[in-house]
Formats: C-alpha cells, structure tokens, sequence
C-alpha cells in the first residue's frame, strides 16, 4: 500500500510538474476544463432556452443576447455552449472508439507479424486511400443518419492513424529484452504484448490522439453542416455555421462567425494538448 | 599543443544545475597519446565533447581555458571552430554505425568531410577518398568506396569512421569508447590502426574509456578521472604498480586479467568457495538452429552439445555472430532449435514448444539474465514491479508474501530497499544489472542462464556484480550458463568453457586447460587479443 501511496502522489506530483513546466500545456489544459465545464453545466447556466424561438429575430450580438439572435430569434450564445456537450460526445466517443480499435489491430499487426500484419496493414491502408470525409458520409448515408453512425463513421476513419502508430511502436519493441524477461516470467504472448509493449506506445499514442480529437469536431462538424448526423433544431456548432452561412452575404455575420470561432477554439484547445499529455503518460519525464 | 586548464562545464536540468566538470587542468603534446580513463558519468565525454564546443543543450563552460596551439577554443567563433573541427581536431564517436549517415555511400560521406574543408576538389576527391580507405587498411577500398554503412561489419564501420576522422589529417585525435560494442579481435585491430597511424602522422591521441587494461596498452600517459575532476595521473606503469588515490587503486584491481581471481577486483574481497558438482542437469545434444534467409537457409547452430552439470559454471565464448546467444535463447526456450535434442534432469525441454513454454511447469526452473539491463527492463515498471513479475505468474504467494519476497531478493542482490519504488531510468546500471539478476532469481531457479550480463558494466561494477554473482552460486547451489566475449571474466567464473565460432563449437574443456593450453589456432587468436595491460 505504501508503494502505491508513493507511486500515487508522485505521479500528480509529476502532473504538476508538467503543468508548471510548460506555460503552454498549463493554457491547454485550462481551455480543456473550460470546454469540459460548459459540456456538463453548460444546459442549466445558459441565460436562454437554445430551442425557444423568440419574436426578436437576427438581432445582432448586445447585452441580452451576447452572440445576437438567429433567424428564428433563438439566443445563439445559448445555442453555442449547449452544443459543447453533443460536439464533445461525438469525439471523445469516436476516439475512444478508434483508439481501442486501433491499439487492438496495431498490437495484432506489430507483434506477430507476417500474415496478421499484411492483412490488417492492407485493409487499413483501403480505408487511407479513400477521402476521408467522403467515406465517412458514406457510412452515414448507408447506416442510417443518426448521431451514434456520425461516431462509427468518425471513428472508422481514425482507427489507421493509431493502428499505424502502434504497429511501429510494437514492432520495435517486439524483440526487446523486458520483452523477452516478461516471457520468462511465465506471461502468454497475450500478456506480454497488453501488459508489457502496450503501454510503452501510449506517449505517442497520446499525441495522436489531441491531434484526433481536433479532426473529430471538425469532422462531426462537417457532417452536420453538410445535413448528415444531427439535425435540426438540436444545437450543433456545424449546423449553426450552416444555417448561419446564408445569412453572411445579407449582413448578419454573428449567426455563422461565434460558432465557427468556438469550433476553431475546441479544435485548437485539442491540438495544444498533446505535448502535455504525452509527458504526463511518459515515465522518463518523472525524476 | 592542447592546454586545458580549470575547466569547468555545467548542466542545466530539472533539478537545477549540475558540475559535470569541476575544473580540470590536461596537457597533451604532439604524438602524446593521453588517456581518459573513468565511469559513466565521470565527466571524461564532457571534457571531449567541451574541446570540439559540441556541447548538448543545456551544457555551458562556466570558466577554464581550452588552448589548442594558441587558439582559444572557448571564445573563439563559430566559423573558426568549423575550420578547426575536422581539420585539426577530430574526433571518433562510441558508435560507429550512429555516427555514419545510413544513406550515403561511405565514400561520399568522406569525399564531404575533404572538400568541405578544401582538401579535395570535385576531380580529385574520388581518388583521395579511395586512398583515405586504403590507409586504414580496408581490403578492397575501390568496392568499398561504394558500400553503404549497414552493408559493413561493425569493425569495418568504425575503420571508415576512422578514415573520416582522419581524411584531413588532423593534428589532435579524440577517441571516445572507440571500441565498445566490438569483438576482441576487432578492438585489437582498430586500436593497432589507431596506434599506428597516431605514430606515422606525429598525431595527438586523446583515448576515453572506461577500460584501463585498454588505456594501459596503448596510451602513453593516463588520467583517471572520476565526478568531474582529475584524481590521478602518470603513466601506466606507475598508476598500475602504485596508485596512491583509493579510487584509482579500485579501478586498477577491477580490472580483470589474466591469472586475477574474483576475489581480487574488489579491494578486501574475501574467496568465495565454489560449490560442489552433481549430476549432469543439463544436456544439450546436437542442437541445430537454421533460418530461412532470402539467400538461402542461414545456419546459426550447426550441432552444438555440451553438458551441464549442478552447480557447474560453463563459459560459452565467441565473437558477435558466432551463435553463442542462440544457444542461450533456446536453452531459455524463448525460442525453438530446428534440431537436436536439451534434456533438463534428464526430461526433454523440447516436449514443450517455446511459444506455450510459460505454462510448463518448469519455466521457473530455468531463468536468465539479459545482456543489457536498461533494455531487460520495462520502463514503466518500478524495480519492485520488475522484480515481482515473475512471482506473479510463476509463485503461488499472496500480495504480502510477495512483498517480503521481493525485500528479501533486494538483500540478496544488494540492492537498498527504497530504491524498490523507483523506475529504471531512475536507478544506475550497476542497479539494473542488480534488478536483473533479483528477477532471474525470483522463482528460484536451478539453472541460471547469463547473457553477457556485465557487457553494459562499467570495471568497477562488474567487478562487483561477478563477485554477486559467485556469492549466490555457492550460497542457492546455482548452475550457470555464462555467456560472454570476454575470456578474462569468463576465466575467473567458470569452471569450464565452450569456445564458439560460426555455430559450431571449437574447443571445450576445463577453463585453466583451454586458456593455458588452447588446442585450436582460433582461440588462441582470441586470448592473444585480449588487452594485457602492463599492470
């Protein structure tokens, strides 16, 4: 108990350090918490009803309404940060998806080789020579055009990225000597490979994983914008942009701009992540 | 013609800065040849690398003065030292395949380093960098001239990283560990060339390394270095026969040489008494290990049996590639012979095959202990978890019965308990080695398989480590299986010895009997190459 205890405090103690350490990685992860923060208590704090259509339609941003009224009079302030949570669910599921279903294909493929590895590296290589985007409207338009196939689809479409990663990770580290002294220690090749090589390809693993996270709002965005996955009246930030893109030319900018700039701001926050979380999941940055 | 005085370098790092070198003073004339001698760690790569002012980052001298035949190295500017680099300084690093670059041709790689300083132009160079080859006795230099780096041996890498090093012939050589990770015939070989061309072109030698036997043989003056500073110098006759400082006198009873005991590195150390041999325990007979290459089958092992018997020790010597970690590895049963027969208390250890051999319930029976420590152990593992591992899978113990177990095999090994909870880029390789060998040792074996386990070591800690080593043979009644390259440890452990080459074995018999009077010309080459330092 006593070890772990130790272990335990010196790894939040190393969090800090890496917090402290990088200004950076301190901004990133307190734009995370503000994203996480309007995702859950986002619903109960907003000043409007997000589905509520009032008689003061397309006006532009000022005290009561901070980011102006859509074309039905809805609050898009309102709007905007009630989407966090459905946006949020839709990457976090995808990644969480693809990195489990990445990590699974890339161990197999790295650590036995051969017919395993030219099977699982040519499919997903298939899935790589498609445009992405337009394989994933694909699978929506064929699933059926609901949230959780906007999450297959995304996830499917990220699951090579990690499964490469991993592949190489695992592979170097096939022939290594902990390996080898992890099978004397009477661990399966299964073991071995879950236990031991695994979780020595996570700090990459984690910087691919902001950098996906980022592509997943996009992408989940994109899809809505294009009328695929959610749809209307429910708040998200790519139909927001849709429907606001034709209220551009006619001069109400504030539909379209505050959810295309709170979209940028989740994308950027994800992608600022990455270095922290990498040296937060990598023992040798630990003193 | 180098003059290095209280020089002094320190390291920016998370916890704060550290003194790498905390002012030394070094002289080095023309022709001298001066060596470094001391431990990861000492400042002796520092001291090299401050001369050429290629630091890493987060390295600054803080004060001294480098004067290399009236050039003030530390102030003077970049564009001067890349004249300098090269030209007149030089400098060879540990690992000649790193320090090649993959894919280029390695005539090219030279013909870079003449015109960069004018040495060559683009008519000429070819010829230049051919004869560069040629000096530095690589058969064949015209062909070679066309090889890339991973089409030439180890040995061979580092001749052209010589021929690099000394294509514009330098006045100063600055040798950094220019043999570890060789053959002892190879580092012979290199040293010679070294030697030899050092004497033709009146060059000054710089020689860093950990191994003093080496410097002795080839260096004209030696300085012992040890955390950051200078404790001793002279020459090696001197420092060998009388060493005043303590830490020179460890260094020099470390090192081991022929007709030295394993008691005797160690200052104070006691003879540990050898235990007494049973029955044969293991039998290898006729193993065989054949891949299939794309040229053609690659035969590893071609017949190799020899018996173990308890409580033995048997030495397998050979250079790299001769098969003797094959042997180790399939004894470990990590992987399958293609042929051949290994009876384990007079049981086939074959009847199960490599890849379901964690089940059987002989796995804890035979366990080893791999060449390079930091490698052997998992990263993200604190000692406690690496040592445990084994017990997890293998004993039969509850959580705190495994607790105990993994205090009492710390005691064993020598390892001090709060470094239980560390993680291994957090403990020094002497500490690794010893985690190591706690895990091996873990289950209890019978047999003990070592895979050059003190290769990575530095003297001093292999000294050490052997001594263990012993200790736990006689004290648990342990067979060893000791593989290495080098004929002077395995002289001191072993009670017999099997000499490979090209997976056959060429001579086997009792260790004082093959050493003393070796029946095949092989090894004799092998003892012949051994550094013998006048000491």
């Amino acid at each position: 108990m006593t070890t772990e205890h130790a272990q335990n405090q010196s790894f939040a103690g190393h969090v800090g350090y890496v917090l402290r350490a990088n200004p950076v990685t301190m901004l990133a992860f307190a734009m995370l918490g503000f994203l996480i923060i309007c995702a859950i208590f986002g619903p109960s704090f907003v000043p409007f009803d997000p589905l509520a259509s009032g008689d003061q339609i397309l006006q532009p941003p000022s005290w009561a309404h901070w980011f102006g009224t859509d074309h039905l009079g809805r609050d898009v302030f309102s709007r905007v940060i009630v989407a966090t949570r459905l946006d949020m669910a839709i990457s976090i599921g995808a990644v969480a998806l693809s990195f489990v279903a990445g990590s699974i294909l890339g161990c197999a493929a790295g650590f036995w080789g051969g017919w395993w590895d030219a099977v699982i590296s040519r499919g997903l290589d298939m899935i790589m020579a498609f445009p992405l985007f337009v394989l994933a409207m694909g699978i929506v338009a064929a699933l059926g055009n609901t949230v959780e196939n906007v999450i297959y689809a995304t996830a499917v479409i990220n699951t090579p990225f990690y499964a490469r990663v991993v592949r190489a990770e695992v592979n170097i580290r096939r022939e290594a000597g902990f390996v080898q002294a992890a099978k004397l220690a009477g661990n399966s090749d299964l073991r071995v490979v879950a236990l031991h090589i695994f979780p020595n390809a996570l700090p990459p693993m984690m910087v691919q994983v902001s950098l996906n996270m980022g592509w997943a709002v996009l992408n989940a965005a994109g899809l809505s914008f294009i009328g695929l996955g959610v749809r209307p009246p429910t708040p998200e930030w790519g139909i927001m942009v849709a429907e606001g893109a034709n209220y551009i030319i006619s001069g109400e900018w504030w539909l379209a701009v505050f959810p295309g700039l709170w979209l940028m701001f989740a994308v950027f926050t994800f992608n600022l992540l990455g270095d922290g979380l990498r040296d937060i999941v990598d023992p040798r940055q630990r003193r | 013609m180098l003059k290095i005085q209280n020089l002094r370098v320190q390291f920016q790092t998370r916890n704060g800065p550290v003194d790498a070198v905390r002012g030394i003073d070094l002289m080095l004339g023309r022709g001298e040849t001066l060596g470094i001698v001391g431990e990861s760690g000492s400042g002796k790569s520092v001291t090299a690398f401050s001369i050429l002012q290629i630091l890493d980052q987060g390295g600054r001298i803080v004060s001294g003065e480098l004067n290399y035949s009236g050039v003030d190295l530390s102030n003077a500017s970049e564009r001067d030292l890349n004249d300098i680099r090269g030209r007149e300084i030089s400098m060879i690093f540990q690992n000649p395949r790193a320090a090649l670059n993959p894919i280029r041709k390695v005539g090219h790689q030279i013909e870079d380093v003449l015109r960069h300083h004018a040495q060559a132009t683009v008519q000429d160079a070819r010829a230049k960098a051919i004869a560069a080859l040629k000096e530095v006795q690589i058969k064949d230099a015209e062909a070679r001239y066309h090889a890339y780096p991973f089409e030439l041996s180890g040995g061979m890498c580092q001749r052209v990283v010589i021929a690099l090093a000394l294509a514009c012939k330098p006045q100063l050589l600055i040798a950094d560990e220019p043999t570890t990770g060789l053959d002892v015939t190879t580092q012979k070989t290199v040293m010679d060339l070294i030697q030899a061309l050092a004497h033709e072109r009146q060059m000054g030698v710089i020689l860093i390394t950990h191994d003093l036997g080496l410097a002795g043989q080839y260096c004209d003056r030696l300085v012992v270095m040890k955390d950051g500073a200078v404790v001793e110098s002279g020459a090696p006759e001197t420092l060998g026969r009388s060493a005043t400082h303590a830490y020179t006198q460890r260094l020099v009873a470390a090192t081991p040489h022929p007709g030295k005991t394993l008691h005797e590195l160690v200052l104070g150390g006691t003879e540990t008494p050898v235990p007494d041999q049973g029955d044969v325990l293991l039998s290898a007979q006729n193993v065989t290990k054949t891949y299939v290459g794309k040229s053609g089958p690659v035969h590893a092992l071609k017949g190799v049996s020899f018996d173990l018997r308890q409580g033995g020790c048997l030495g397998l010597v050979g250079e790299s590639g001769s098969g003797k970690s094959t042997v180790s590895s399939i004894i470990a049963r990590l992987q399958d012979p293609t042929d051949g027969a290994i009876l384990f208390e007079g049981a086939s250890l074959l009847d199960t095959s490599a890849k379901k051999f964690a089940r059987d319930p002989r796995r804890p029976q035979v366990q080893m202990v791999f060449q390079d420590a930091t490698d052997s152990l998992n990263p993200r593992h604190s000692a406690a978890q690496s040592i445990a591992e084994p017990l997890r899978h293998l004993g039969n113990l509850t959580n705190i019965q495994r607790r105990d177990r993994v205090h009492e095999l710390a005691e064993q090994v020598g390892l001090p308990s709060p470094l239980l909870t560390r993680l291994p880029h957090q403990l020094s390789e002497g500490q690794k080695a010893r985690v190591g060998i706690a895990r091996a040792l873990a289950v209890s074996p019978k047999l003990l398989i070592l895979d050059e386990p003190t290769a990575a070591l530095d003297v001093s800690i292999q000294a050490i480590v052997l001594n263990l080593l012993a200790t736990l043979r006689h004290q648990l009644n342990l067979t060893y299986l000791f593989v290495s390259h080098d004929l002077a440890v395995i002289q001191m452990l072993c009670d017999s010895v099997a000499v490979m080459r090209q997976g056959q074995i060429e001579e086997m018999g009792e260790t004082s009997q093959v050493l003393n009077a070796p029946e095949t010309a092989y090894t004799r080459s092998l003892i012949d190459a051994a550094p013998v330092p006048i000491m």
